[in-house]
């Protein structure tokens, strides 16, 4: 097996990098933690020529919050640092349970929550919270800036909507209003480290007792993580029931498009996304009764 | 590509001239000769080249020996003192904790890791923080009873 050598740079600018990978084009891959790209490597599913690391960027793991405006993760900010945090533990429970909970205590001092979602696996444990509590990335390019939904960053299994040369800096979740909660659920086959077989994160803001605001994602069930809209429209403005919460679940299982593979068969992903679901939103629902 | 590394293991600094492409985990056994630290999986699921990097636990087998640069490493040949082992070391080795070896180094740095952050965690800790060392003689019990009398031993 002969593995492909490549050249690393490691520049300590984000202008640099972006230069770096305009000028080095084809099999050139940007690197954080490196915990999947070498992993990739190794599988010989890519063939890196260059990797342009960007852990000597300064301030790329930085993770700060501000109140009234949100928390920003750096793209270098690592998994175990995000999971330890103690603002985001405090503020946002749900985004920390999902770093601590992605694979071991090895990787996540060596891998980051944005190279996670940039790996762009449907499994990604990341994925789900970010999204259902409305997240964007911050990105930066050949053009400049922009910001970019997550929600329309994942275009397939291992496929994003970034443009040649660009890069995530961060990624950005919103302040959570009062009255809102957010959960994270997952499941695989051993037990917490390997990829999950099925997981789903929902946010949802109370108004009263009835449901007011309301994203349901799941992941590893399709070719993305996919959102529920359908079951979001059960929940909303309906004050939760258990039964309601069952129905949301089966409905979600309808939602979802799992396929068979190494972590699980279609048929328990699909009951397992109706547990899953139904879950999470009981949780996220008395998180939301308890954030008043 | 070639390039100069300037990296310290084990306490001593080195000025090495490395290929961009290689692992840690490559440098440490076969640049530095330093076999302590196991070849498993290479692919960051087994733990058995486990090394301490800047105070944390690592997979040398996927960190890159130039992300490397300027880092602190510590592998298993820096745990013994004057030849004395580790208490963490003689744990395992009065637990029984050690079956064919191969997972012991990497079980032990990750225990050396586990201790450094936690030096009172619980079984369940214990068992969540050791996720990602894999024994295959399947000596789990053992290794759990090697850390926690680590853990009631005090001394560190």
């Amino acid at each position: 097996m002969t593995l492909s050598r490549f050249d690393l740079f490691s520049p300590e600018r984000l202008d640099e990098a972006v230069a770096l990978l305009k000028e080095k084009g084809k099999d050139t891959f940007v690197m954080a933690g490196g915990t999947d790209l070498l992993i990739k490597r190794r599988h010989q599913v890519i063939h890196p020529r260059t990797i342009v690391s960007l852990k000597k960027i300064s301030g790329l793991n930085r993770i700060s919050f501000r109140s009234g405006k949100g928390l920003t993760i750096g793209a270098t900010a690592l998994l175990g640092d995000v999971a330890r945090h103690r603002t985001v533990l405090r503020i946002y429970p749900a985004i920390a349970k999902a770093a601590g909970n992605t694979a071991n205590v090895q990787i996540r001092n060596m891998g980051t929550v944005v190279g996670n979602l940039c790996n762009a696996s449907p499994a990604a444990d990341n994925a789900p919270a970010l999204l259902a509590m409305n997240a964007a990335l911050n990105i930066v390019g050949p053009q400049g800036k922009r910001v970019l939904p997550l929600e329309d960053f994942f275009l397939g299994p291992g496929f994003t909507a970034l443009q040649p040369a660009e890069i995530v800096t961060s990624v950005f979740v919103p302040m959570p209003l009062s009255g809102s909660g957010a959960t994270y659920l997952h499941l695989s086959a051993r037990g917490r480290i390997d990829c999950s077989a099925a997981s789903t994160g929902v946010a949802l803001t109370l108004k009263g007792p009835r449901i007011d605001k309301l994203r349901i994602f799941i992941g590893a069930c399709g070719p993305t993580p996919l959102r529920m809209p359908k079951t979001e429209k059960i929940l909303i403005n309906q004050k939760l029931t258990k039964t309601l919460a069952v129905r949301a679940g089966l409905q979600a299982s309808k939602e979802s498009k799992p396929i068979s593979d190494v972590r699980a068969n279609e048929d328990y992903r699909s009951k397992m996304v109706a547990v899953l679901v139904r879950r999470a939103i009981l949780e996220a629902n008395k998180l939301a009764r308890d954030n008043k | 590509m070639k390039r100069e590394l300037n990296i310290t293991i084990n306490g001593q600094p080195y000025n090495l001239f490395v290929s961009t492409h290689r692992t840690l985990l490559e440098v440490i056994r076969d640049d530095l000769d330093l076999t302590g630290t196991k070849v498993g999986c290479e692919m960051g699921e087994c733990g058995a080249c486990t090394v301490i990097m800047d105070g944390r636990t690592v997979n040398s087998c996927l960190v890159l020996a130039h992300e490397a640069e300027g880092c602190e490493v510590q592998t298993i040949e820096d745990l013994t003192e004057d030849g004395k082992l580790h208490p963490i070391q003689e744990s395992f080795v009065e637990h029984g904790a050690i079956q064919c070896g191969f997972c012991t180094s990497g079980m032990i740095m990750s225990t050396k890791g586990l201790l450094e952050k936690n030096p009172n965690p619980g079984e369940d800790e214990i068992r969540s923080e050791m996720r990602g060392n894999l024994c295959r003689c399947t000596g789990y019990v053992k290794i759990v009873e090697a850390i926690e009398a680590v853990r009631d031993g005090g001394d560190k």
